[in-house]
């Protein structure tokens, strides 16, 4: 009881911390809505563009470059959540954890392999 | 007393108090974030032969940060006609909320620390994560050509850096088994870690200004390629708010880099442990983050294909074979 009292404490304090970092902005700017001016005029809330009127909407087709990173990324963050729990039992697992990991991480080192040659990871 | 608190069971008394002590909290990071905005134009002078502020508040402009955000307070609010209003609100407390959300596990001194929750190094790494959110909405909701380039570079680039940030820390979890930050940093009472794992702080720490967005990786913002990125359409304290989660990074970051590294609130040598940990714990951190804005004057920005290429051929590997390294290292001679 008392272990889960502790446990529950602490995960509240991290809800806290949540209540704090979303109130702290939505107060601030709330407030500021009396502090602040209000003089509203067209030009004020056109897009920013250099100086010369915006000429078409922004949200373009962008280079799949960006998705395919995004993929590498899942890819290899997925690979770190298996990472963890074994790095922290480490200790109790041994050396058969230690081939078995290096085996599912050289799976994964093959597609990094892959995609460096097919050129993925060059920026162009 | 505060002991007694942790171990009753929780409420709403509970959660008034914790309320007060995170918003002094807050205010601790507050005035990190005023003076550290200070310390790095002061900082970032005297390297480039200026002298930075000194008008506002005495010869060292001591209040010129305090000013500069009542400036921001006073800005009128503009959003847009072709932003996404809802979007562009949410943005900024997207962005600024995961900032603080990481200072509760870090543990500042043996006394002065929050949640002592068992995956505190798990927990700031996946909440530090999220801010990415924040600014990719940022720079969609905006409708504008430069912040959409910014936030989608700064989305490239961050779960790039991401990658070789995680697995750098993974060489310490192997030698202490613990995802805890207050064990991390008791194990580290004979040697600490950065001498033990040089390597992974090589990476954790390129990494880290990556993810920070600062020079010289501050390409999602490069002022002279994409006007300022992801936050162009942004002014007054909306965009303050974007300002204040880099800080809040910043500290946060700093803090952790002294806990898993630099041994956290321990003495550098056992007979100078007279000196109290908090004194001992701002003086590793204030060195962490001077060493950031040293960076900052010293290097020029990556260039774009370069940024990327670094971080997936050179810090990732790196980052792997260390891993591998420390588990047969441990498994060979220990």
């Amino acid at each position: 009881m008392e272990l889960l009292n502790l446990y529950q404490n602490n995960y509240l304090i991290v809800f806290v911390f949540l209540c704090l970092g979303v109130l702290l902005p939505v107060v601030a700017l709330s407030l500021g809505k009396l502090l602040r001016p209000n003089k509203p005029s067209d030009e004020k809330y056109t897009t920013y563009e250099s100086g010369i009127d915006p000429f078409h909407d922004s949200r373009v087709q962008f280079n799949v470059r960006y998705y395919i990173f995004a993929l590498m990324f899942v890819i290899f963050d997925v690979e770190t959540v298996f990472l963890y729990p074994w790095a922290v039992a480490y200790d109790k697992l041994g050396v058969f954890a230690l081939i078995e990991m290096l085996i599912f991480v050289i799976m994964l080192l093959i597609g990094l392999i892959y995609a460096w040659k097919k050129k993925v990871l060059q920026w162009i | 007393m505060v002991e007694e608190l942790l171990h009753s069971s929780p409420g709403i008394a509970n959660f008034g108090i914790f309320f007060l002590l995170g918003a002094v909290l807050l205010l601790i990071v507050l005035g990190f974030v005023t003076y550290g905005i200070l310390a790095e134009r002061k900082v970032m002078g005297y390297m480039q032969l200026r002298h930075g502020p000194n008008r506002v508040g005495g010869k060292w402009g001591l209040l010129q940060t305090v000013a500069d955000v009542l400036k921001l307070l006073l800005k009128e609010d503009i959003i847009p006609k072709a932003a996404d209003k809802p979007l562009f609100i949410l943005a900024p407390v997207v962005a600024f909320a995961p900032s603080f959300m990481v200072l509760a596990t870090i543990p500042f001194t043996d006394k002065f620390q929050f949640a002592d929750i068992g995956v505190g190094l798990l927990y700031y790494i996946a909440v530090s994560g999220l801010t990415v959110f924040g600014m990719v909405l940022g720079g969609w909701a905006s409708n504008n050509k430069y912040a959409l380039l910014g936030g989608m570079r700064a989305a490239a680039q961050m779960i790039s850096y991401e990658i070789p940030l995680v697995m750098s820390v993974l060489g310490i979890i192997l030698l202490t088994g613990s995802l805890n930050l207050n064990d991390i940093v008791e194990q580290q009472e004979n040697v600490w870690f950065i001498l033990l794992q040089p390597v992974a702080f090589v990476v954790f720490f390129i990494a880290s200004i990556a993810e920070l967005n600062r020079t010289p990786f501050d390409l999602p913002e490069a002022e002279n390629e994409l006007v300022a990125g992801y936050h162009v359409e942004y002014s007054g304290f909306r965009w303050a708010f974007f300002m204040l989660a880099e800080y809040v990074y910043l500290f946060a970051m700093s803090a952790l880099i002294t806990v898993i590294f630099l041994g956290g609130w321990l003495p550098l040598f056992d007979f100078l442990s007279f000196i109290p940990g908090a004194v001992w714990f701002s003086v590793k951190f204030s060195a962490v983050v001077f060493v950031y804005i040293w960076l900052r004057s010293t290097l020029p920005r990556f260039r774009v294909d370069r940024l990327m290429e670094f971080g997936w051929k050179v810090l990732f590997p790196v980052a792997l074979a260390n891993i591998f390294l420390t588990a047969l290292i441990k498994t060979l001679f220990f």
